[in-house]
């Protein structure tokens, strides 16, 4: 053997499958712009809520149902109407009251001395804040207060009972995407387990398997969810691994079938001839290709979870105020289209946009992972 | 043919009585009763209404005294509504949700159909793309977001039609409803159309009729959309079923008086019998549907025999 200084290639790396299914997945630009999409939805819906200036459960009572709008609440008109409103609390008369840059300036008089705590109606309006006497006439029957205007954005506008409707939008977010993704992983784990056993045992253990997964299609789907809701209350989070455990069927179906036709692969049978175990050819062959339909089922199941908790929201039976969620919100706008249209149309587009964007990304995936499928 | 209706109605039967017996207790199991739910109602009284409806008995004679109603054909009366008896309930709404969800299935089946061949004929074109988009938003976007859409466009900003309302059955007050319910059916006829006469078109028989010089119209209206149509016709089935059985959605934001809330709200307020109503006239539904598809396969394609 003589040593030949051969210069060695640089061997070829191959493109492992999900390599391959993930440039496929950069080239497809709707999936890709979904993709964003969705994490943008998830990052303002976790972090929103901290950022908005408004609390989601605050209530403004001078603030009912304000159209949305990108100036700053008070609006010159309001000021007139929440200064009268403030002073009529106080049982006092305003003799005379102007506008200085961010402070409004008011005089009252009264037949009784006014009293000084009285400054704290003016505090307590949504549109004042820092309220201030600036001076109090001898015999105490005219008082001069100045009060700040107090600033204060709704980009979405208020609800019904003066909550901003942003801060409640980007909360029903948080709750809908985390439904949806609780009760689709719970879902997922017990399709996967179910179907994989079945498929993986065979013949008669199959068979009951996929019996039972048959009689449980064929009641009615709402009859089960309905039933669930009257044994678990109200408590939503009980409720919601309730729903996941109802929403695995499809899964089950979807992994019996692929374990049923990777175990009769010719790869697989080569892996038995040469020797490999039950276990090997499990972890090596079986789950690899298991995932990719596991991965695509999931992107669609996560949109039906979410429909779902809308769904029951809608009727009253899902989360409760003051926790929301875009159906609460959505069933909300539905009654009051006549006259706060925007109740509807923000929870509405959140909510669709993202169902868009997980059937986009679920498609996108199943091109990229099943190619042959094209 | 007719010999193969018989049998299937039988089979019908062992299926229909698990349906019931699983219903039943289902429901039994669930906690609360159907009058410990009214505030102010004193035990006594309480005591009295659940002795009325035979509730004290046990459970396995209550099952066989409802089985034997059943099989007279008599749904016992409501509990909550105590005025009716959940036949008069299934006699005052039916109708509406029958006309209503029939009305959108038809919609749904030829809107969709035409949508869908116009889609296959134009394989990769605009008009393609358009019905694509049309699908997939008809499919995406859920119903109690249609509902409250078209109230606000239709109903308050151009005035065309009333908000809600049965109207006593006038036109112009299903508009709405029939709308909302068809939406989502025609995007997926639509889909299952467009797959299904793509491949119809590439069949022989479909290159036989162009070659004989055969009219495109004539090629497609006769020769493909038969074959095409069989996946039209197995999703009428549950289709069918679910439409005519009333939409809980459509028939609260619209308030029409149909059926169906009453599930709901019967299995809220523990109102056995009406829950039971509902899951059996769901179920024969489902059942007669399914028969009248399978039956259709045989019209449709000759090669279905029934013997």
């Amino acid at each position: 053997m003589t040593d030949l200084a051969v210069a060695v290639p640089e061997p070829i790396v191959g493109r492992s499958l999900w390599g391959n299914a993930w440039a496929r997945l950069k080239r497809n630009r709707a999936a890709m712009f979904s993709l964003y999409y969705l994490a943008l939805i998830a990052v303002v819906s976790v972090f929103g809520p901290w950022v908005v200036p408004h609390q989601y459960t605050a209530i403004y009572g001078d603030y009912v149902r304000m159209p949305p709008s990108l100036s700053a609440y008070p609006k010159p008109d309001m000021i007139q109407g929440a200064l009268t409103d403030a002073i009529k609390r106080m049982r006092v008369d305003i003799k005379e009251w102007h506008q200085d840059g961010s402070r409004v300036i008011v005089t009252v008089t009264s037949k009784k001395p006014v009293d000084d705590r009285n400054i704290r109606y003016l505090d307590r309006s949504d549109a004042f804040d820092d309220t201030r006497i600036e001076s109090k006439s001898p015999d105490g029957l005219e008082m001069t207060m100045s009060s700040a205007i107090k600033q204060q954005y709704f980009l979405f506008g208020t609800d019904n009972t003066g909550r901003d409707l942003l801060s409640r939008t980007l909360m029903a977010g948080r709750i809908s995407l985390a439904i949806g993704l609780l009760a689709g992983v719970v879902a997922g784990v017990i399709g996967v387990i179910y179907g994989a056993t079945a498929g993986f045992a065979g013949g008669k253990v199959d068979e009951v398997m996929m019996r039972i997964v048959d009689v449980l299609y064929s009641l009615p789907f709402i009859f089960f969810v309905i039933m669930l809701v009257v044994f678990f209350g109200r408590n939503f989070v009980l409720m919601f691994l309730a729903v996941g455990a109802v929403l695995w069927l499809d899964m089950a179906r979807i992994v019996r079938g692929q374990a049923l036709s990777i175990r009769r692969q010719e790869y697989v049978q080569a892996a038995e001839a040469m020797g490999v175990g039950q276990r090997g050819i499990l972890l090596r062959h079986v789950i690899p290709n298991l995932l990719g339909p596991v991965v695509i089922y999931m992107t669609l199941l996560v949109p039906q979870v979410i429909i779902l908790e809308s769904f029951l929201s809608f009727l009253g039976l899902g989360v409760q105020e003051p926790m929301t969620s875009w159906g609460v919100l959505i069933s909300v706008g539905a009654k009051n289209i006549g006259y706060a249209n925007w109740l509807l149309l923000f929870p509405a587009f959140f909510l669709v946009s993202t169902l868009f964007a997980l059937n986009f990304v679920g498609d996108g995936l199943r091109d990229a992972l099943d190619p042959k499928d094209r | 043919m007719l010999r193969y209706v018989f049998r299937r109605l039988l089979t019908a039967i062992p299926t229909l009585f698990v349906i019931v017996t699983v219903a039943f207790f289902l429901i039994r199991v669930a906690p609360g009763g159907p009058f410990n739910q009214e505030r102010g109602l004193s035990p006594e009284i309480r005591a009295n209404l659940e002795a009325q409806f035979g509730l004290n008995d046990p459970l396995w004679l209550q099952y066989v005294h409802y089985l034997g109603n059943l099989l007279r054909g008599n749904f016992g009366p409501s509990y909550n509504l105590p005025d009716f008896t959940v036949t008069e309930l299934f006699a005052k709404g039916l109708p509406i949700s029958v006309q209503i969800g029939s009305s959108a299935l038809v919609l749904a089946l030829l809107l969709g159909s035409i949508l869908g061949t116009i889609a296959a004929l134009n394989q990769n074109k605009l008009a393609d793309y358009s019905v694509i988009a049309l699908a997939t938003a008809g499919s995406t976007i859920p119903t109690f977001v249609i509902a409250p859409v078209i109230q606000l466009l239709f109903g308050l900003s151009w005035k065309l039609l009333p908000i809600g309302g049965w109207g006593e059955g006038a036109f112009i007050n299903k508009v709405g409803p029939v709308l909302t319910l068809a939406l989502p059916q025609i995007a997926i006829v639509a889909r299952l159309m467009r797959g299904s006469m793509i491949e119809s078109l590439r069949s022989h028989h479909i290159r036989t009729a162009r070659a004989l010089g055969l009219s495109d119209w004539s090629v497609v209206v006769k020769h493909a959309l038969r074959g095409a149509v069989l996946p039209i016709v197995s999703f009428t089935g549950p289709a069918a079923a679910a439409l005519l059985t009333g939409s809980i959605i459509v028939e609260t934001i619209f308030s029409i008086p149909g059926v169906g809330r009453y599930f709901v709200d019967a299995a809220l307020n523990r109102d056995y019998t009406l829950v039971m109503g509902t899951v059996v006239v769901i179920a024969l539904f489902t059942i007669v549907f399914n028969l009248i598809v399978d039956l259709l396969y045989a019209v449709v394609d000759p090669r279905v025999r029934y013997d």
